[in-house]
């Protein structure tokens, strides 16, 4: 048997990721620093260990109900209530998934079918399009654009919006450009968005990390909180990446029918973490806090460090990500990226790993010690001089 | 801003004036002024090193030693205070609530060269009735800092 032919071919048709050559390249070297990775450098506070840890002693191994422990529901409630200004039920509207991920693919597996499409604002997180894809309905790239600080406008939404659009992914603060969108921003979205049979599904993983002010969630306007699915996750904000606990908000027939579909793919987010998760969420705002204010020094230090060795760069509000352009250097994104890396030991991600319309960008992450950094963009600086004329 | 600057300087006082000013999104003067100020009102003492003498071939030991004195008419501690922490071998001084009064840290060479300062020196000031010393034997955290512990970052090179 050709065991190759058995495989599905929606799936089989979605290439892997097209980074693993940066992997194998920076693992064989010596003191490479590694601006490539999308997680705090932070250790998940020890409170929290802790809190997992006195689980495991008290011997609370078993499963929780399928949508999570009700504790820890009614603090996703509380959470979102005092941090965002979004009330929840507990019982009926919140569902405990395993990393946001888990959440993200479980909205879009319960909201499509064969055909429908699913409008992703590039560049983007890599997810929505292969969890699309292998819901077997159709990713409609939208082209977000630097001179609008890649935030949404509503011109180039109605573009490509038709009548089979299904679901608008909204991923603000924006991994990998390090936008967000303002309440401004929002008014002629929702406007134009209130009369159609759009879902949205708006992935808020790095809600904690905005430097300027607030931050806002689509579903903040009334008539858009019962058709937007509020993804959100404790591995930004707490450095709990590892942990996998992550969840969904959203109306309660859907979370309902979601909870179906987690039922019978997971059964549960693992307790341990979900133990830990509770106390992250009652007692973390401050450990949250002093994160983000280091997390907001060394983006000052990292837009100024790029702009003075000559990249353009437009300043990112939010998550762990600088987005700048490199076009200038005559460099596609990959042999800039490669070349970065080869030459003086700095990874990057290329833009074009999040969209076509990456292309000219690179992504680099500021959740790396200062030291780091410095050394980081003193050796970019060098590999820039290169092309100066 | 002070607070931010001192913040930061406590972590790492090897940063420049322009990188501070531009962690905290201010103009270099503005903190080069602040830092000055601060260090004209003793609000910034000095700029020394986090060191795990151990580590090196330097012989350094260190005891810490609750003192009790009787305390003085009309200076309390102070006096008997200033007397031993003049010393260059007390490191540290403190006045604390409970059972003692003073808590001074002292280093020398070997545990002979502690214990005969303590004995010579500290025991033999008139106002001090007791002394009580414990040496260190290992150094786990200090300043906020933990020894012998290098955080390794173990995240994958890349994530997307
Ligand atoms: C935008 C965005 N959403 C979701 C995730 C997934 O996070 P998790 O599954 O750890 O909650 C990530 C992780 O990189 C991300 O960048």
């Amino acid at each position: 048997m050709n065991v190759q032919k058995m495989i599905a071919p929606h799936i089989a048709a979605v290439p892997p990721s097209g980074i693993r050559k940066y992997f194998d390249l920076i693992n064989e070297m010596k003191d490479a620093i590694s601006l490539g990775i999308g997680e705090p450098d932070f250790v998940t506070p020890y409170t929290i260990r802790e809190a997992g840890v006195y689980s495991l002693e008290k011997g609370y191994t078993n499963y929780s109900s399928n949508a999570g422990f009700i504790e820890l529901r009614q603090e996703i409630c509380n959470y979102m209530e005092r941090r965002f200004n979004l009330l929840y039920e507990p019982e009926t509207e919140v569902l405990v998934t395993v990393g946001g991920s888990e959440a993200i693919d479980l909205a879009i597996r319960t909201l499509v079918s064969q055909g429908d499409e699913v409008i992703i604002p590039e560049p983007s997180f890599v997810a929505y399009k292969g969890c699309t894809l292998f819901a077997g309905a159709v990713p409609v790239p939208l082209r977000l654009k630097a001179e609008n600080q890649f935030r949404l406008k509503r011109e180039d939404l109605e573009k490509v919006v038709t009548d089979k659009t299904k679901i608008l992914i909204m991923a603000y603060p924006n991994n990998p450009t390090g936008a967000i969108m303002e309440y401004d921003d929002y008014v002629e979205i929702v406007d134009f968005l209130k009369d159609r049979e759009i879902m949205i599904i708006s992935d808020e993983l790095y809600a904690e990390l905005t430097y300027s002010g607030k931050h806002v969630s689509i579903a903040n306007f009334e008539k858009m909180k019962d058709r937007t699915i509020v993804v959100n996750g404790l591995s930004k904000a707490y450095a709990m990446t590892g942990w996998r606990i992550g969840y969904a908000c959203g109306n309660r027939y859907i979370i309902e029918q979601m909870k179906k579909v987690h039922q019978y793919a997971i059964m549960c987010a693992p307790t341990t973490a979900q133990y830990a998760a509770i106390e992250a969420l009652r007692n973390g705002d401050e450990e949250v806090a002093a994160m983000v204010n280091e997390y907001n020094q060394r983006r000052r230090l990292v837009v100024d460090g790029f702009r003075k060795i000559g990249l353009d760069c437009f300043e990112p509000l939010g998550a762990f990500y600088v987005f700048p352009d490199i076009s200038k250097t005559g460099l596609s994104s990959d042999e800039f990226c490669e070349r970065l890396l080869l030459e003086e030991k700095v990874l990057m991600v290329p833009g074009n790993a999040f969209g076509e319309c990456g292309e000219g960008f690179v992504r680099a992450t500021y959740a790396t010690s200062t030291e780091k950094l410095i050394e980081a963009i003193k050796r970019t600086g060098k590999f820039i001089s290169k092309f100066k004329k | 801003m002070d607070n931010e600057i001192l913040h930061i300087l406590s972590k790492n006082s090897r940063l420049t004036n322009e990188q501070i000013a531009v962690m905290l999104g201010k103009k270099e003067e503005e903190v080069t002024k602040a830092i000055k100020e601060m260090e004209e009102k003793n609000v910034i003492l000095g700029y020394p090193a986090l060191i795990d003498w151990e580590k090196t071939d330097n012989d350094i030991v260190s005891a810490y030693i609750e003192v009790k004195v009787t305390p003085q008419r009309d200076r309390g501690f102070d006096e008997v205070a200033e007397r031993i922490y003049q010393f260059s071998q007390v490191k540290s001084c403190s006045l604390m609530s409970g059972s003692y009064d003073l808590f001074v840290v002292v280093e020398g060479k070997s545990m002979k060269d502690v214990a005969l300062f303590v004995a010579e020196k500290l025991a033999t000031i008139d106002s001090v009735l007791s002394t009580s010393t414990h040496f260190v034997l290992k150094k786990y955290k200090d300043k906020g800092v933990i020894f012998n512990k290098k955080h390794k970052d173990n995240r994958e090179a890349v994530v997307l």
